[in-house]
């Protein structure tokens, strides 16, 4: 960065930081159990948080650094393409209304921590809830590292290059996560919201005022979209989608709405909730998030209208690039401790929910099967440990250029484990080897074609974009649901000759009324034992828990 | 779900919650209806304003299909006792 290190701004930055650094720490002593050794407590906050705190959560957990940076970044850069965000958090709602509540109660009624352990007991397989569990993980580990682009992006602005401050940032993060685990992050979402609303409609109302209104942004950008990219012979985008974009527009919606809730972070945010309804509920709020995401998005227009320059073309910096030129320090640094505090919340959450996975479904599957609670708990106080250091060392050393199609290549495999969960949810009809078979085929083709994109104006290059050629509609649409369609056949097609051949389907560990049980009815268990059930795959009626009941129920 | 099937009521308020969760998605995933400029409202154009208003759309089917599922639900623990 050519400026030096701005020193107002650096200092209401590490004020704000070492606030939530405490908050993170004491969180531990939040809505207290017995005993934080257990991965209900740990790594689901003892499954008891209501709609307030849940909103909180999931719009921590889903909004993040990526949000502030990478979304208005592609709107800067591609125009109207980058504002499918906001289609797509829409639509993400209706589908979450509609299958999370099962997930929840069959959940409850037989202790599951992850969407692996459901897999599990439900197709009585265990190479289908690994392969689920591995997706999780690989999917997760690209996300946290975006956190992290999130978080080096607004160093560099304030004029901290190198290293050693994201290294800093990320260790204070690992300890509190490591000590107060889900709590942490909870309740840190509360400041990290705050601020993200301040600083949001104090953009959205002061920049437009300095820059010349509304309509003077919107014609500014459609001026500089229409400019010729000189890396690729054609304009750099539009201000309306082009007939050839609509495509790739609503599959890179549709797409990444369906992936959205198999994300293990997700999961963990919504079986940390009390009952089912708080699930239905949130549904129905959260969408206020995907306004501010709107909002967020048009930043990138601003900062076009502001005549922004990001250093070095990289339009990742045009937002705190945006906040540096138009607020006064102090208040960038506020800006800019949003977008770093918002990229911690998620990243805890994503830590403990690969955590979780690692720890149920392949030490407790594979190596382990007779861990006790404790014994579990401590290890995915460790794994999730490794697994920021893994997204640390993935950042430091990957290409940056382009944070969200890390993100999207994550999407292309978290996608296909959704015939498995959420078809599950529904239907045993599905044969175990045809779903194992469609999710295999689909990750190899996702990965092939991803592969095989090269980034505009570089040919022979890989990974440049999320979308390819299809030539049933003549157009591009988004590997992950091309690779989602292939999923779904080959699954329709092995499990009519599986079941033809009469391969053994395996035996339900769940029954009819799981799906709806509630909290409060009978066998729903506030804190299920973890021990017997999953791995009998019998119904929760289990003896009485191993771990010590909490006392605050 | 079942129990309550034959209620007239029940199946009516089943079919709103569907048409409630299915609208903003067709709506939004039929690109083709909303990519131009024109109108514009405040300075934006409609391609902007159209998606922004059906975030709030959104929200409020979304509130609609929740109290009446909360109202199934009942009907359904009522008519397990």
């Amino acid at each position: 960065m050519s400026h030096g290190v701005d020193k107002v701004a650096l200092a209401v930055f590490a004020a704000l930081f070492l606030v939530v650094t405490v908050i993170g720490f004491l969180a531990a002593r939040w809505r207290r159990a017995a005993d934080l050794m257990h991965l209900d407590e740990w790594g689901l906050g003892g499954r008891s948080f209501g709609t307030f705190i849940t909103w909180f959560l999931l719009g921590g957990d889903l909004y993040t650094a990526y949000t502030f940076i990478a979304v208005p970044a592609l709107v800067f850069g591609a125009g109207a393409v980058g504002f499918f965000a906001v289609p797509y958090t829409v639509i993400v709602y209706p589908i979450i209304f509609v299958f999370l509540p099962r997930l929840w109660s069959v959940s409850h009624r037989h202790g599951y921590v992850t969407p692996a352990d459901f897999v599990r007991g439900r197709f009585d397989s265990r190479a289908l809830a690994l392969a689920v569990a591995v997706t999780g993980i690989l999917a997760t580990m690209p996300y946290i590292a975006l956190q992290l682009v999130g978080i080096q992006v607004v160093l560099e602005t304030m004029g901290l290059s190198g290293d050693l401050p994201l290294i800093v940032a990320f260790a204070i993060l690992a300890a509190y996560t490591y000590s107060s685990g889900l709590r942490a992050p909870a309740l840190i979402a509360f400041v990290k919201d705050g601020l993200i609303y301040l600083v949001i409609a104090v953009a959205i109302i002061y920049i437009p005022h300095q820059v010349g209104g509304w309509a003077h942004i919107f014609s500014a950008a459609s001026k500089k979209l229409a400019t010729v990219n000189p890396k690729t012979g054609k304009p750099f985008g539009s201000l309306a989608i082009a007939p050839a974009g609509r495509w790739a527009y609503g599959s890179l919606a549709l797409g990444s709405a369906l992936a959205l809730f198999m994300y293990p972070h997700c999961i963990t945010a919504v079986l940390s909730t009390k009952d089912r309804n708080v699930v239905r509920r949130n549904a129905a709020l959260l969408p206020a998030y995907s306004l501010v995401l709107g909002l967020i998005a048009l930043l990138g227009y601003m900062a076009v209208a502001a005549g922004v320059k990001p250093a070095g073309g990289n339009a990742q910096l045009a937002v705190p690039e945006l906040f540096n030129t138009m607020f006064p320090s102090w208040f960038a640094g506020v800006a800019y401790a949003a977008v770093g505090i918002g990229a911690l919340v998620p990243a805890a959450i994503m830590a403990i929910a690969a955590a979780n996975l690692f720890t149920r479904n392949v030490y407790r599957e594979f190596l382990r099967p007779a861990a006790s609670p404790a014994e579990e708990a401590h290890v995915s106080k460790i794994v999730s440990l490794v697994v920021k250091f893994g997204a640390l060392v993935f950042v430091l050393g990957l290409d940056k250029s382009f944070a969200i199609n890390l993100q999207l290549l994550g999407g292309i495999w978290i996608l296909q484990t959704f015939p498995a969960i959420v078809f599950g949810l529904y239907t045993r009809w599905f044969h175990r080897h045809a779903l194992l078979a469609g999710w295999a085929v689909a990750m190899i083709y996702g990965t092939r074609v991803a592969y095989g994109v090269p980034v505009p104006g570089k040919p022979h290059s890989h990974f440049g974009g999320p979308t390819a050629m299809v030539g049933l509609v003549h157009s591009k649409v988004y590997i992950a649901l091309t690779a989602f369609v292939l999923n779904v056949l080959v699954g329709l097609v092995l499990t009519l000759a599986f079941r033809a051949l009469k391969v053994p389907a395996g035996t339900d560990g769940t029954v009819v009324d799981d799906y709806i049980a509630d909290a409060g009815e009978a066998d729903v268990r506030d804190l299920p034992s973890l021990v017997e059930d999953a791995a009998a795959g019998s119904p929760a009626r289990a003896s009485a828990p191993e771990a010590p009941t909490s006392p605050n129920r | 779900m079942g129990g309550t099937g034959g209620d007239a009521r029940v199946w009516t308020a089943r079919a709103v919650v569907g048409v409630l969760l299915l609208v903003p998605c067709v709506a939004l995933l039929w690109v083709p209806s909303y990519t131009r400029v024109k109108p514009q409202l405040f300075g934006f154009p409609f391609f902007y304003w159209y998606q922004l208003l059906w975030v709030l759309i959104g929200a409020a089917c979304l509130s609609g299909a929740y109290v009446l599922t909360v109202w199934l639900e009942r009907q359904r623990k009522a008519a397990r006792r």
